[in-house]
């Protein structure tokens, strides 16, 4: 059964309603339901588009969480042959909270890297809820280094609330962990493309985000703090986290209009988790395209096209936003 | 100047400091002035220290050693020789997302400017450290907490751009409680912005050394605080991704001793050196000397052969005699 957020209530209602109506008439076959389905669907549908149709910031922030939404491990099984994670930073251990491999996309071997959330209590625990310690960073240095030395490009998969805020983390220097990631991003010779699939929570995103081309999921998120920790420190009430939300200007479709993304993939109605595999196809056709904007360019262009993009951010920004 | 209280300067910045901080070290200025504003009591040990012994002693306690908070005037004349030229304040946009809180972000950034005299939090200066020409940036904690925002951002990269125009070594002295909320996105995209400008440094070969003062957090010290060739910092200054109450609540325990201050940090490895204000003018210059001018510098001491020491009198071993 789909788990179903706050403000999709009314739409739990009609879908329980229709799945109720079909059990009742499966039971018993003498009952004539063709009618009262349809016009079910029909409501439920129409509620659907009308709800997704103007999602506020916050409900989108609840969207882009949403725990049946693709992942990265979704995204690596639908769009990468022959997927070969590569584990360990090398100087201190393997953070399963951000997954790196060599694989084939649409068959040239490429690196992923992204952030794995998990699905359920067992995958959330060991992938640490995508909160990822220095050692996932470095790791993604690692193998960014090693796409560099095979000239393959990177395609990054952003789905976090931020670095993991743990002593241990600290000790080891998450925050310089994090610095040497979005540097190594600006060194990169070869095209880096960067999806937000979900959470894309400050720099623990950016460490992975400093791309050629950053797109996003319609309802996908991108921030500099939670909606929670803005309106905690701003509003001194975690309870007005929709304002922040909203003020906060963190939406797919801010980030386009701030010039801050490159696109923006359009999600099946009611959300990807609904559609999960045809949004990961649409991303696929978009990382597609994207990277063989960069086949006819050399080493030095790709890398100075990255910096100049971002040094380019916020001079372009239109007066008042 | 900065040295007002700081209570309040933090609204701006993702800044866990002022709800954490334990009272002792709260404030590093109680300025419970006399109305002569002659005396200073210092937060960490409680002493009245005469205004001018302040001074004298760069805002170090003479009693205790704490060091307290100062701003890029202070810091200016505590570091360069003698004159030196204050860079311009780049343009930048001014509240691109109409950003309103409780306040709206236009008028907090007035304020700001009328109690600190400066346009954003990040002002550059070129100069003589200890007679090496460098350019200094200096994070300014008391305007918005220090927070990096699209007009600090922009002040980091033209001061960059200057050093490598100039072949100039850059110095950059951090103090703040992380991004400014109040620009959003575009605060964040400061990140990757000022690590293009720190980019353009290495490739020109020049030195990028980072001074991490109190306090330094967030999305700072997550991008140009540690990405020096060289890091130092002031004693006991606080350095943080994540700040102390964020993480005990995440770990529900408490924190060891003196965590996430300098010394730990680098017992932990993560700097090279902690150095005393005092010290931070030679440091800085011999530092600088000791990239820039590679070769020796007297010419008296290096056998007039311009600083290549001869092959033959660096030999390490006998060589044994042939023998027949
Ligand atoms: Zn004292």
């Amino acid at each position: 059964m789909q788990p179903y957020l706050d403000f999709e209530k009314p739409i739990a209602e009609l879908e329980g309603k229709l799945i109720e109506l079909k059990r009742l008439a499966s039971d018993d076959s003498g009952v004539d339901i063709a009618e009262e389905v349809t016009r079910l669907e029909t409501k439920a549908a129409g509620l659907l588009r009308e709800t997704y149709a103007k999602l506020t910031p916050w409900q989108k922030t609840l969207v882009a969480r949403h725990p049946n939404r693709p992942h990265f491990t979704d995204y690596v099984r639908i769009l990468i042959e022959d997927f070969t994670p590569l584990a360990g930073d090398r100087a201190y251990g393997e953070d399963h909270a951000i997954i790196g491999g060599l694989g084939r996309f649409h068959g040239r071997s490429v690196f992923v890297i992204g952030h794995e959330k998990g699905n359920d209590t067992k995958t959330r625990l060991k992938h640490n809820f995508g909160m990822a310690q220095p050692e996932g960073y470095r790791k993604a240095v690692r193998l960014m280094s090693l796409a560099e030395r095979f000239r393959l490009p990177v395609i990054t998969l952003v789905d976090t609330a931020g670095a993991y805020p743990g002593l241990a983390s600290e000790e080891r220097g998450v925050a310089e962990a994090i610095a040497r990631s979005t540097e190594k991003c600006l060194t990169l010779t070869v095209p880096l493309i960067s999806l937000i699939i979900g959470e894309g929570g400050s720099g623990g995103a950016v460490a992975l985000a400093t791309a050629n081309r950053v797109f996003m999921l319609e309802h996908s998120t991108y921030s500099v703090i939670s909606p929670e920790g803005c309106a905690s420190i701003l509003w001194h009430s975690s309870e007005k986290a929709q304002d922040a939300a909203a003020a906060m200007k963190m939406t797919a479709q801010d980030l386009l209009g701030l010039k801050v993304i490159d696109a923006i993939i359009p999600e099946p109605l009611g959300g990807a988790h609904r559609e999960p595999e045809s949004v990961v196809r649409a991303a696929g056709a978009v990382i597609e395209n994207a990277l063989g904007e960069f086949d006819t360019m050399t080493p030095d262009e790709i890398r100075r096209q990255r910096r100049e993009k971002f040094l380019a951010i916020g001079r372009m920004v239109p007066p008042g936003g | 100047m900065s040295d007002k209280p700081t209570k309040g300067t933090s609204e701006g910045a993702i800044n866990w400091i002022t709800n954490f901080v334990r009272p002792k070290i709260k404030g590093f200025f109680n300025a419970r002035e006399t109305p002569e504003n002659l005396w200073r009591k210092c937060a960490n040990c409680g002493e009245m220290i005469f205004h001018r012994d302040l001074l004298a002693a760069q805002n170090v306690c003479p009693s205790c050693d704490h060091h307290m908070r100062i701003g890029p005037k202070e810091r200016f004349a505590a570091l360069f020789d003698d004159t030196y030229e204050e860079l311009h304040a780049p343009e930048a946009p001014a509240d691109p997302l109409k950003f309103r809180d409780e306040r709206r972000y236009t008028e907090r950034l007035k304020d700001a400017r009328t109690k600190t005299g400066a346009v954003d939090a990040m002002q550059a200066a070129k100069g003589r450290i200890d007679g090496e020409d460098a350019v200094v940036v200096v994070q300014n904690f008391a305007f918005m907490g220090g927070s990096l925002g699209m007009g600090a951002g922009e002040a980091f990269v033209s001061a960059a751009r200057l050093a490598v125009a100039q072949h100039l070594p850059l110095v950059m002295i951090t103090a703040s409680g992380g991004a400014r909320m109040q620009e959003g996105i575009l605060s964040l995209m400061q990140m990757p912005r000022t690590t293009v400008a720190v980019e353009e440094l290495r490739e020109a070969g020049l030195p990028y050394i980072v001074v991490l003062t109190d306090p330094t957090s967030g999305g700072v010290t997550a991008s140009y605080a540690m990405l020096g060739d060289i890091q130092l910092a002031e004693p006991g200054a606080m350095i943080a991704f994540s700040g102390p109450r964020v993480i005990e609540n995440t770990i529900r325990e408490k924190l060891p001793e003196g965590f996430q201050r300098a010394e730990y940090l680098l017992a932990h490895g993560m700097i090279d050196a902690v150095v005393h204000r005092h010290k931070l003018k030679e440091t800085l210059g011999r530092m600088i000397r000791l990239l820039m001018k590679p070769l020796p510098i007297d010419p008296a001491k290096t056998n007039g052969s311009g600083g290549i020491v001869p092959v033959k009198d660096a030999a390490l071993m006998p060589v044994p005699p042939e023998e027949e």
